[in-house]
């Protein structure tokens, strides 16, 4: 039953996925070892994508699937276990200031969750004194900054740049990424490294925690 | 129809009638200079496209808002302020010559914007800050359950479902009946009724006056752009517009992720819908080309990148349907100027298709590997690219300099040849970009 409701995951079967996922918590399955079976799955859809088999309708879909087994499973796993989730570590993201688009940037959240960060999304066109003011209160070990205009570059360093002045620059590494994002903006931008999908976006971040 | 007999010539014929109209357009009074350079531009651009030699490379950068920049007015100016857009693109034309235009058509009339209250876009001022670009405001516009809406009857849907929702203006529109309701004379009556209820009065008035504010816009950008050709001699190629299917539904109905999910979730609507599409896109391709006299017809490539799909979903859900429009443009005589944004590494061999039939596309291509496009589609299609805009932005003139003798070194000795940049420019230094045409020239062969 667990492996036909993983390969139902990892093969994009939403319905029966969903189905055997209520199957299982309707008996007296620990909603714990569910979970875990949940981040297998994405791990393996994960491995795909970076094996070249699946592409962007694939992490979607997954992400559509684990929106809905999380709300799936979060009643029964408050009801046991309370309130009380370990985390990998914090990511702060956003779209920088200046760019609207965030289908990139929601993928990269999506794949940061499903492996256990603790996620802050800031959405679209977030000014580099925003960045400042969140990384205060929320204290991430990482920032994600995504951008798919040209214009974004200099917004990008602004806010690379916010975060040094701010003091805050040595406790936190910060990846930034995006079409046209590369080497020779990464160095421009003063950003600590950059990643071309979201399944490097999810390695910098767990090279950077110590969970790799 | 451009000339009398069209309907009985061949394509051939009808493409070399085209190219003859471009390169000789009537009624422009050029500067001995300026025509000069044109025809010397125009047949660059034909040889290229046609896969011979030309003189020179052609160099036809990719423009965004860097014209704009350029020329000290904002993004804002570009897009209400018709006197400032001009200035700013006759500077650019006038310093830099590049061998195509850079249309004012491109930055559209942020008046009528606001008079429709426009919501598939933020526009300067309206979402975006006065100095940043418009940018696709996506949605799901379209829902699930209305596939069969939009197959059925495309523009009924368009009129009564799609643009109530795009334009607030024209929300009221959603009470009109459908004009195929007009079968005879008892239905007349009837089908008018909602014309006359007060919000939908009040939706054509706004959608008139909007209508009054495009033939202003296009009165002042036909002289902008007249003034470049007479008087740079830049000759236009983004003359007509289409869209491959799958990237209509996703950028304009329903949106990347929608979509994206269909794919499993209804994947047999999501053909069907396409199939709608084709033959819209084919027409639409081939009026804007006409009504421009231009022989290209400007395809932007988004969802169908490296990375948005896989090989197999390409082959089933985007590749047929743009060959389609593809075939169906050249089969009136045009050339589809096709401009893959982001890297299309992975989709080469579909482009090298045999059916399509060989010197009659143009492709622009962004982050993808030249060399390989050079394997794939050399002694088929001409192709252009690809100075990374991050070099115009973050580079210096030397490492243009290098990108353009290495380009060139690699592909572009034998024809078949434009060079461009890669993503469409907004910020760069000028002397990155001054960098670009000095190297262009210096290195052709």
């Amino acid at each position: 039953m667990q492996e036909k409701l993983y390969n139902a995951i990892v093969e994009m079967k939403e319905d029966e996925a969903l189905a055997l996922a209520r199957e299982e918590l309707e008996g007296s399955r620990d909603p714990l070892e569910l979970v875990d079976l949940f981040r297998k799955a994405v791990e393996e859809v994960g491995d795909r994508y970076e094996k070249g088999e699946y592409f962007l309708p694939e992490l979607m879909m997954t992400g559509q699937i684990m929106e809905q087994l999380a709300e799936l499973t979060k009643e029964k796993l408050k009801d046991e276990y309370g309130d009380s989730g370990k985390t990998r570590g914090k990511v702060l993201i956003g779209t920088v200031k200046d760019d609207i688009h965030d289908i990139g940037k929601n993928i990269v959240k999506f794949m940061l969750d499903a492996n256990g960060f603790e996620v802050k999304d800031l959405g679209v066109d977030v000014p580099a004194d925003k960045f400042v003011e969140e990384a205060k209160v929320f204290e991430p070990q990482v920032i994600g900054l995504s951008a798919l205009l040209t214009l974004a570059f200099d917004p990008m360093k602004d806010t690379v740049e916010a975060l040094e002045k701010a003091g805050l620059r040595d406790k936190i590494k910060i990846m930034v990424g995006g079409a046209p994002v590369d080497d020779q903006v990464c160095e421009y931008t003063g950003a600590d490294d950059w990643g071309k999908d979201a399944v490097e976006a999810v390695s910098l971040a767990k090279k950077w925690v110590g969970g790799a | 129809m451009l000339t009398e007999n069209w309907s009985s010539l061949t394509p051939k014929e009808k493409l070399e009638t085209r190219f003859d109209i471009w390169m000789n357009p009537e009624g422009i009074e050029f500067t001995p200079e300026a025509e000069k350079a044109f025809k010397e531009r125009t047949q660059i651009i034909k040889d290229a496209v046609q896969l011979k030699k030309p003189s020179r490379i052609p160099i036809c950068p990719m423009m965004g808002f860097y014209p704009i920049y350029y020329g000290g007015v904002t993004a804002q100016d570009a897009m209400y302020d018709y006197d400032k857009l001009g200035q700013a693109l006759k500077k650019y034309h006038q310093d830099f010559q590049p061998d195509c235009m850079a249309s004012s058509f491109l930055y559209g009339p942020g008046k009528i914007f606001e008079v429709l209250d426009y919501k598939l876009y933020k526009w300067p001022g309206h979402g975006t800050s006065i100095n940043t670009p418009y940018q696709c405001w996506e949605d799901e516009y379209m829902k699930a359950d209305e596939y069969d809406l939009l197959i059925n009857d495309p523009s009924n849907y368009w009129m009564r479902v799609y643009l109530p929702r795009i334009f607030g203006t024209l929300e009221p529109w959603k009470n009109m009946a459908p004009f195929t309701d007009l079968v005879e004379l008892p239905f007349v009556g009837a089908s008018l009724i909602p014309i006359g209820i007060p919000d939908v009065q009040e939706a054509f008035k706004k959608y008139l006056e909007a209508g009054q504010l495009a033939m202003e816009w296009i009165q002042a950008i036909g002289a902008i752009d007249g003034e470049a050709l007479s008087t740079v001699g830049t000759p236009l190629i983004l003359g007509g517009f289409s869209k491959a299917p799958f990237d209509t539904l996703g950028d304009t109905l329903r949106g990347t992720q929608p979509l994206m999910l269909d794919l499993f979730r209804r994947p047999e609507k999501v053909k069907e819908a396409m199939e709608t599409l084709i033959p819209l896109h084919i027409e639409m391709g081939v009026r804007t080309a006409t009504a421009n006299k231009c022989p290209f017809v400007f395809m932007p490539l988004h969802k169908g990148a490296d990375g948005f799909m896989s090989n197999k979903q390409y082959a089933e859900f985007y590749w047929p349907q743009l060959k389609a429009v593809i075939l169906g443009l050249i089969e009136e005589g045009l050339v589809p100027l096709v401009f893959a944004e982001g890297g299309y590494n992975q989709r080469l061999e579909f482009l090298a298709d045999p059916d399509i039939p060989e010197g009659k596309t143009l492709w622009f291509f962004d982050t993808t590997d030249m060399e390989k496009v050079k394997e794939t589609l050399y002694g088929k299609s001409c192709f252009a690219g690809n100075v990374p805009v991050s070099l115009f932005k973050a580079g210096t003139p030397e490492q243009i300099d290098d990108y353009v003798k290495n380009l060139i070194e690699k592909v572009g000795q034998n024809g078949g040849f434009i060079l461009s940049n890669g993503a469409v420019l907004d910020d760069a230094h000028a002397e990155n970009l001054k960098a670009m045409f000095e190297a262009g020239k210096k290195y052709s062969p």
